[in-house]
This record gives structure tokens, sequence and C-alpha cells, in this order.
């Protein structure tokens, strides 16, 4: 039964996407020894003058500093460690919310179905990106805001697959052969369902995280995100702001831009993996 | 005798799996005469569907012919160009694959499909094509009103008749069933049967029957070829081969059937199954199995050798047939493997 | 039909499992909607009694099956076991039903988890009955010697695609006998097996029956099959039982004359046979549309004015009954 939670170490390209993702976990855990400075805390150059805008290497700042002092290196790694829990827990949310909906659903049909699938219905018809902001905008912009705004909408997608492959196992003899055995639903759905539908939640999960990242970053950029945390997508908004772009700051706004793009592929790549795990016939 | 329709000598057909080679079917042997039902039997992947589809040439990706030669109507199938087999397919030999009844298109009527094999292979105008596929359909016996419907509105066993229809459409000298009725109920794979029998007498056609049932066999078949393990190990006239089988495999066969007209009696299965192809035994393979092994079995591969006329056997034992087929009655002997 | 002093073990009372087809649109155009899997079935079974459900394909024999192991509900009549009205059951006294009859299903390539080990699916009706797991092991060695799976620790660890067809239906078999329940059905275990293999399993039926005494329905379409384990047939034809009685009485001289095209229809294996056309017209029966009076009016020989107007009801000949205007005493 472990099967079904295997890594998807088969496939190259996976394991690139692990292996990223296993550089940034180390990047956000090891945080506050690898930064160099505090994001947040203005710095000042030898002179007592504000380290404004130098560029990268000039008095240690490998990556130079913003317009406001502060080191972009340091604000590199810190941001790692918000776009992995804003990351991995809007998955695990979306995952969990998803699956469980699906095969509830799924497995037992009739009215619980019906009325589990107009919510999905419902939750369709918002539209993502506006209702995310909304809700961080109504409750406080907070990271956690975000990942409860999307575990709200993104589940659905989950949830509609999970179903219809639930549909489909419950029908399957062996699933009807532990009916007439005496197993109990909560059993069959433990110990015959969940396995087989598990991979299809990572699948959805790992797609998530890129999701997750993305929308924080967009909010963030936005104007909408938590001021207090420094993310990728916060940087970005800042170096914008700052006009970075017209001062050809590169170093201040390639990097986040550059993380987010490899952190998201990664995620692609892992959920590929799955998809191999799920559907092998897509590997010719 | 008269020339044979189709003969085959030493044909071998081989898989590549991997690096190595999994030879399916091995130094196949026998003929088919024109007008004849040639029973082909054996057990699930013994390699009947191999044979069968070798004799059509259209073959998995990973398979070959290995050797050997098919030689139809005076000209070898396994030396023939594409082209010229291309010629041969539909209009000579016609083939009825496995589960024909599930390999119907579902979005084409029946009659629309019938018509494209008319015309396209057979260069039949329409309204040609049009009458005879209402020959055709009387022939199998369904009503030809029901050219305009989609497969999913036949039954099962329906659906094998349009299959044998669309084999017969451009007049096949031979036509290669491949288990024709193996999923189909009694009274439905009866009337089958009858149907095939019937063309045979009406048509002159000979009929290839792949099938693991001897009963079937028994029911339609002039002539039978039994296989085991990728190759003949017994052939000839049905009623001979049947009542007095040279072979212990096929004595085995004839314990493990019910049957309906004699005495409720025992059923004897074969215990043990059949080798991996692709790592066979040396000497004879049913030998694992035979209650009859020797020493001599588990080294040297027994020929097919003549019996009695064009009965023929590969057993190294075929000299005591008789006493060994008076022992294979009793279900003791096949208790324990030797 | 024997022992008729003891109570019945089952007992059908004009059990109907109807299923709903098309949607509106069927509706509207005035179409049946409803398919009469099982319609109207009637017939009780002993302590003890092993009897063949014998039809075509379509028949309702695998529904009839499944309503009696209360995989389906009876949508109309009554379903009894042991004197319960079974389709009543729910919570423990469903649970316990579960431990008593059990299902052996047609596809054994189907019947088992392909991630369970042989051991796991074992294992689940027994953790189900709350049999102390310190009982499992010898439990299962048990059931494995009875259905005569020889070296049984060789497979328990194994996964259901690493044993052969024959050794899967032993499997299944093994599965549902496990609980020593008092009734079992077998729904065609098979057809879906080679031949050479076949014997096999059905004398493995035979003898857990010689031992065990379970009471035991076999559903095939082949009265050569059922003829080898059951010493009592029922024949059904769409949804209806248009014979039942003693084997070898139908196999020696069948009645309804469905049946006796059933039973020329079978192919025997040696050549002295008869090759004349089956007596019975050709095409499927439609289970959506069937015909008014007698269902197998429009396929039989037979047919006469009264077959087209009335049902057939029961009649009783010696120890058979048949559904059939022939053999109606006159009204
Ligand atoms: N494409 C393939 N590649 C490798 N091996 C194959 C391939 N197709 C068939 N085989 C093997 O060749 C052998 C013969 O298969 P074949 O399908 O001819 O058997 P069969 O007698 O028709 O069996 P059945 O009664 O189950 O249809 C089997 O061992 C099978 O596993
Ligand atoms: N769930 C269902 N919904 C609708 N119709 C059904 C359902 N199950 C069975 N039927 C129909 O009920 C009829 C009886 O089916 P059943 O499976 O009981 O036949 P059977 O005698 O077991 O046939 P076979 O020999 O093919 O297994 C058929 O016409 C079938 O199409
Ligand atoms: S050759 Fe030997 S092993 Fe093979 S069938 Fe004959 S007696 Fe048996
Ligand atoms: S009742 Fe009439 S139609 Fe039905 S089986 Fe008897 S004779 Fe045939
Ligand atoms: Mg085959
Ligand atoms: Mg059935």
């Amino acid at each position: 039964m472990m099967g079904s939670i295997r890594l998807p170490l088969h496939d190259p390209l996976a394991v690139i996407g692990l292996g990223i993702y296993l550089f940034f976990i180390f990047m956000a855990v090891f945080a506050p020894y690898i930064a160099t400075h505090d994001p947040n805390e203005i710095l000042f150059t030898s002179e007592f003058a504000l380290a404004a805008d130098l560029t990268p290497g000039t008095e240690g700042y490998i990556l130079g500093t913003t317009t406001l002092g502060r080191d972009i290196f340091s604000q590199i790694v810190w941001g790692a460690r918000s776009a992995l829990l804003i990351g991995l827990t809007a998955a695990f949310m979306v995952a969990l919310i998803g699956s469980i909906v699906g095969i509830v659903a799924g497995y037992f049909g009739g009215w619980v179905d019906t009325v589990l699938m107009r919510l999905a219905d419902v939750a369709f018809g918002i539209p993502f990106l506006p209702f995310v902001i909304v809700l961080a905008a109504f409750l406080e912009p907070s990271i956690w805001n975000v990942v409860i705004a999307m575990a709200l909408v993104l589940w659905r997608d989950t949830g509609r697959v999970i179903r219809s492959q639930t549909l489909t196992l419950r029908n399957r003899v062996y699933v009807e052969a532990a009916r007439v055995s005496g197993s109990s639903d909560l059993k069959i759905i433990l110990r015959h369902i969940a396995p087989n539908v598990l991979p299809l939640s990572f699948l959805y999960g790992s797609i998530a995280i890129g999701w997750a990242i993305l929308t924080e970053a967009s909010i963030s950029f936005l104007g909408f995100g938590d001021p207090d945390s420094i993310s990728w997508g916060y940087m970005l908004q800042d170096a914008f702001a700052s006009q970075a772009l017209s001062k050809g700051s590169y170093y201040w706004f390639v990097p986040p831009g550059f993380l987010i793009i490899l952190i998201v592929s990664a995620g692609f790549f892992i959920s590929r993996g799955y998809e191999q795990i799920l559907f092998p016939k897509l590997d010719r | 005798m008269t020339e044979p329709l189709l003969s085959l000598k030493d044909l071998s057909i081989a898989y590549k799996v991997g690096a190595h080679d999994t030879i399916a079917v091995e130094g196949a042997t026998f003929d088919v005469q024109p007008g004849s039902i040639v029973g082909l039997v054996g057990e699930s992947g013994c390699g009947k569907t191999t044979l069968a589809r070798s004799l059509t040439r259209v073959l998995a990706a990973n398979a070959r012919i290995a050797g050997g030669e098919a030689v139809f109507c005076g000209q070898d199938i396994v030396a023939l160009s594409e082209r010229a087999m291309n010629g041969l397919r539909w209009r000579e030999i016609a083939f009825i694959p496995q589960s024909a009844m599930n390999s119907l298109d579902p979005v084409y009527t029946v009659g629309s499909q019938l018509a494209e094999v008319l015309t396209r292979r057979g260069g039949m105008a329409r309204a040609a094509a049009r009458k005879r596929s209402e020959e055709l359909f009387e022939w199998v016996g369904i009503e030809t009103n029901r050219l305009g419907d989609y497969p999913h509105q036949f039954s099962g066993g329906m659906r094998q008749r349009v299959a044998i229809a669309l084999a017969l459409a451009l007049d096949p000298k031979l036509i290669i069933a491949d288990e024709p009725v193996t999923a189909l109920d009694v009274i439905v794979q009866r009337q089958i049967l009858d149907q095939l029998r019937e063309l045979k007498e009406r048509l002159g056609i000979s009929v290839i029957l792949v099938t693991h049932d001897i009963s079937v066999v028994a029911y339609v078949c002039d002539r039978v070829v039994v296989m085991y393990a990728g190759r003949v190990v017994e052939t000839g006239p049905m009623a001979a081969t049947l009542t007095a089988p040279a072979h212990p495999y096929t004595m085995g066969l004839r314990n493990a059937f019910p049957d309906l007209a004699g005495a409720a009696g025992e059923l004897t299965p074969i215990e043990g199954s059949p080798p991996d192809l692709a790592n066979p035994p040396a000497g004879c393979r049913f030998a694992p199995r035979c209650p009859f092994a020797e020493a001599r079995c588990r080294t040297d591969a027994p020929e097919l050798l003549p019996y009695e006329g064009d009965h023929l056997a590969a057993c190294h034992r075929i000299a005591e047939a008789e006493a060994l087929r008076a022992r294979a009655v009793a279900s003791e002997t096949w208790e324990i493997p030797a | 039909m024997r022992d008729t002093q003891d109570p019945p073990l089952i007992k059908l009372e004009a059990a109907e499992l109807h299923f709903p087809v098309g949607g509106i649109l069927a509706q509207l155009q005035g179409r049946s909607t409803v398919v009469k899997a099982v319609d109207g079935v009637t017939f009780e079974l002993h302590r003890g009694e092993s009897v063949g459900l014998l039809g075509e394909s379509g028949c309702g024999k695998t529904s009839t099956g499944r309503m009696l192991v209360r995989l389906d509900k009876a949508t109309g009549g009554r379903v009894e076991f042991d004197g319960e009205d079974i389709s009543a059951l729910s919570g423990d006294a469903l649970k316990r039903f579960r431990s008593r009859v059990q299902l052996i299903f047609q596809n054994p390539f189907e019947a088992l988890n392909p991630r369970f080990t042989i051991r796991d699916v074992l294992a689940e009706p027994l953790e189900n009955a709350r049999i102390p797991k310190a009982e499992h092991e010898d439990r299962i060695l048990r059931a494995m010697a009875l259905v005569k799976l020889g070296d049984a620790t060789q497979f328990m660890d194994r996964y259901p695609h690493q044993l052969s067809g024959g050794q899967l239906q032993r499997i299944v078999m093994a599965r549902a006998l496990i609980l020593e329940p008092e009734f079992v059905v077998a729904d065609e275990p098979v057809s879906m097996l080679d031949v050479s293999v076949r014997a096999g399993v059905l004398n493995v039926f035979r003898d857990v029956r010689a031992k065990t005494g379970i009471t035991a329905i076999y559903i095939s379409h082949d009265l050569a099959l059922v003829r080898y384990v059951c010493e009592r047939t029922i024949v059904m034809y769409l949804g209806r039982i248009v014979e039942d009685g003693p084997t070898e009485d139908i196999v020696a001289n069948p009645l309804h004359p469905y049946t006796q095209a059933l039973v020329a229809a079978v192919p025997v294996p040696h050549p002295d046979q008869s090759h004349e056309p089956l007596p019975i017209g050709r095409g499927a029966p439609d289970p959506r549309n069937p015909p008014s009076g007698c269902t197998f009016r429009d396929r039989c020989p037979r047919a006469f004015d009264r077959c087209a107007v009335e049902a057939p009801g029961p009649t009783r000949i010696q120890n058979r009954i048949v559904h059939c205007h022939l053999h109606a005493p006159e009204t």
C-alpha cells in the first residue's frame, strides 16, 4: 500500500524538480545562517551613508542593496521560507480538502454527491485572483489568508477529478467483493479507494504549489501582500515601485523573478512525474 | 488427395522481448485442404493467435517470422512482398480477430463498414456493394433492414455475425477465425458454428478455427491441430484424433471436458501449467506435466511423426499410444505428474 | 425440493429486480423505462442443496445472484434468508448476514485488489468478523487447503498478478469460504479460465460441498458444467423461471421448449453428435421490450394463440415445475 506514496524517482525531470525543492528547503531551514544580514534592516555604508542601490559585491553585499538600503541576497534567502510555507501548506490543504470531498461524493453518491458537486460548481464560478485579493483585503494582508483563500477555491479541481476516479473504483469487482466480505464503508474507503487516488491528490497538490507561489507573488506585486514578511513577490513589487527597471538594477528584480520561475517549474516537473505513475502510457 | 489450399512447413515466429527472442511458434507444419474446417486448439498462450495472425502477416511490431514457409495457392506467404500480400488479404485470406465483436467501429453503421470494404478493397460500385451487403447479411442470418444500425444496437452474437459477414465480403478462399465463439453463450455459439459449417458447404470456403474448446472442434472441424507451448504436438482427422488421441496432452484435454451426452463422470485436470516460452524446458515441452514422461523426454525433443495415415503426433512413446490411452482414462494417472 | 419438512434456507417470493434505463427522452416517447432483470422469481432452497441457475446471456442470472447476497436490493417481492427478509437488514444484522452468505465472482482477474497480497485478501473477511489476529494464519492456511492450493505458504505473500487464473479463482473461493458461510453463490466461476484448469476448479467446488455441506447456487449458461456440480437446475429466460427440477431429469428430458434448445446447444467433446438445427428462433431476447404473454414466444417453435395473450404460470409435473402452456392443464 505504500506504493502510492512513493516519490517519482523514475523520471529524470521529476528528480531535478525534487532536487530544486531540496535546495529551497535547505535555504529556508537555514535562512538565519545563510543570510548575511537581517532582510528588513536598513543598512549603512562604512561612510555611514544609507547603503542604497549598491551594486552586487560592493561592501560584501552579495547581490547589492535596495533603494531603501536592504540586503537583496538576504531577502532572497528569507523569501524561500515564505514561498515554501505558502506553497506547501496550500498544496496540502488543496489535496486534503479535494480528496475528502471527491472520495465522499464519489463513494456515497446520491444527495451527498449532488450537494458537494454543486458546491464545486460554485467554487468554479469564483474568479480566482480577485477572490484572493478581496479576501486578503477583508481579513488582513497576511500570507495565511492567501493560503486559506487558495484552499477555498482550488479544492474544486482536485475534488472533481478524485470524484470521477472514485466513481470508477467504487464499482470495481474487488470493491464489491470487499463489501460482500462485510467490510464497512470506512474500511473500503481507507483500504481500497484511498490508496488508488492518493497519487492523483499528489499530482494536484504539486500543481497547487506552483499556483500558490505565483498567486502570492502576484498579490504582493499588486501591493496586497503581507508587509511584514519578505517574499519574492514583495521584492518584485518593491523593485518595481522603486523604478529598479529604469535604473537598470537587474540584480534586484532578476533573482526573485528567476527563483519564482524555478520553483514553479520544479513543482510542475514533480507533478509530471506523478502523472507518469498514474498514466504510464504518457511515457511514449 | 487434392492439392492443399495452404501448406505450412516448419513455420516459426519469434517475439523480441528486450534483447531476447521468445519463440512463440516453433516449426509448425500442417495442411489445410480446400473446403475444410481445421481446428487449432491449445491452452492460453500456446501460440494460436500468433500463428493465425502470421498467415495474414499482420503481426505485432516486435514479431517476425523466424523461418519456414506457408504456401497458399502456390505462393509462399512468408516470402511475398508487402504489396502482393496486401492483394491477398481480405480477397483471398480473411481474418476475424479475437473478440472481433468488439472491434467494429462504433461510430459507423455496420452497413457503411461493409460498404467501405466492398468499394475500397473490392473496387465495387455503390449499388453493387449495397446488393452484396444484403446478400452477406442473409448468409449470416441477420435481417437486411439492420444494415443501417450501429454496432451497439446488436447483441454480442450478432456483432460476431457481422464480423463474419465482413470477412466473407470479398469471397475469400480461406477464413481465419480467432476464437469466434469463446465469449458467447451456448445457443449463440451453436448458431455461429452452424453458420460456418453452412458457409463451408455452400461456398466451399476453408476455415482455420482457433479455439481452446475441443467440443467446438468436435462439432465443426474436419481436422485438428493441437498445439502445446508453441509446438504442434498432434494433428489429424478430427474423429480419429478425438477418439484415439496419440499424444498424452490431447488425452489429458479429453478428460478435462464435461460431456453432456455421457454419464456424469469425473473431470480430471492436467495439473501444472505450460512452460514459460521465454525459457522453455529441453526435450518434450509437455514432460513436466506428462504422466508418461521418461528420461529421454527431458532431453530430446520428439518429432512430429505419423501415427496412423495422416494422423501425426510428436511423442516418444507414440508406438505405445493405445496402452497410454487406456491408462489416461483413469484420473489417478493424472494426479501427480511423474 | 427435498426435505420439504425443514424450513427453507433461501426463499424467493415473486422477487423482482428492475433497473431504470433511458432518460426523459425514452419516457416522452413512451418507451418502457425499466429493464426487468429479475421479474417475479419464486423458488426455495433447502440446506445442503446445490442448484444451477441456467440461461442465456442477459437472462438475469447475475442479477438474481447479486440480489441473493444483497449487493442489489430487490425492488419487489421478497427475498428471505433463514426466515428473515434480507431487504430489511441493516447494521449488525447485515454484518452477521455478510458472514453467512458469500459470492464467488466471475472474473478472478478483477476480483482481487492488485495492491493486496494474498494474505491481505484472505485476512479481510476475518478482520471484519472480528476473528482474533492470532487465529488468522491458521484460518488462512485451512481455507487455502480447502481449495487445494497445495503449498499455501508459497502464495501467501504474493500479489494477484503473480498467480495464474486457476490459482486466482481458488483464492477467490478461499476468500468466500474462509468464514465458513452457510450459503454461497458462484457466478460462472470458470468461464474466464482456461479449459485445462477448469476441471480443477470445478472439482474443488464439488469437494468443498461434500466436506462442508454448504448450500450453493452455481450460475452458468452451460448445462454440462451445471450438471457436474448441481443436482437441481433452475432455467431462466428474460428474468423469469421457465423450468425447475432435478438436473439429470432436465438433461434427459427437458420439458420447456427453451430448455430443449439449451440442452441441444451444448457441444459435446466427441465426434458423434447431432447437427440438427436448434429448435429456437434466431435473434436475441430484448429485455427492454419483451413480447406479451409468454416472453419466449417470438423464438418458440411451438408457440400457439394462447401464448400471445397469457403468461404461462407454474405447472407441477412430478418433481418438476414448468412454465409453459403446452404443459398447463386446459383451462
Ligand atoms: N507482442 C508480443 N510480444 C512478446 N510476446 C508475445 C507478444 N504477443 C504474444 N506473446 C507471447 O507469445 C505467446 C503466444 O501468444 P498467443 O497470443 O499467440 O497465444 P494464444 O494461444 O492465442 O493464447 P490465448 O488463448 O490466450 O489467446 C504467449 O506466451 C504470449 O505471452
Ligand atoms: N445495473 C444495471 N442497470 C441496468 N440494467 C442492468 C443492470 N444490471 C443488469 N442489467 C440488465 O439486466 C439484464 C440481466 O442482466 P444479468 O447481468 O443479470 O444477466 P446474466 O444472466 O448474468 O447474463 P450474462 O450471462 O451475460 O452474465 C440484462 O439485460 C442487463 O443488461
Ligand atoms: S514425449 Fe514423453 S513427455 Fe512428451 S508427451 Fe510423449 S511421453 Fe509425455
Ligand atoms: S408458453 Fe407457448 S410460447 Fe411459451 S414456451 Fe410454451 S409453447 Fe412456447
Ligand atoms: Mg489468442
Ligand atoms: Mg452474469
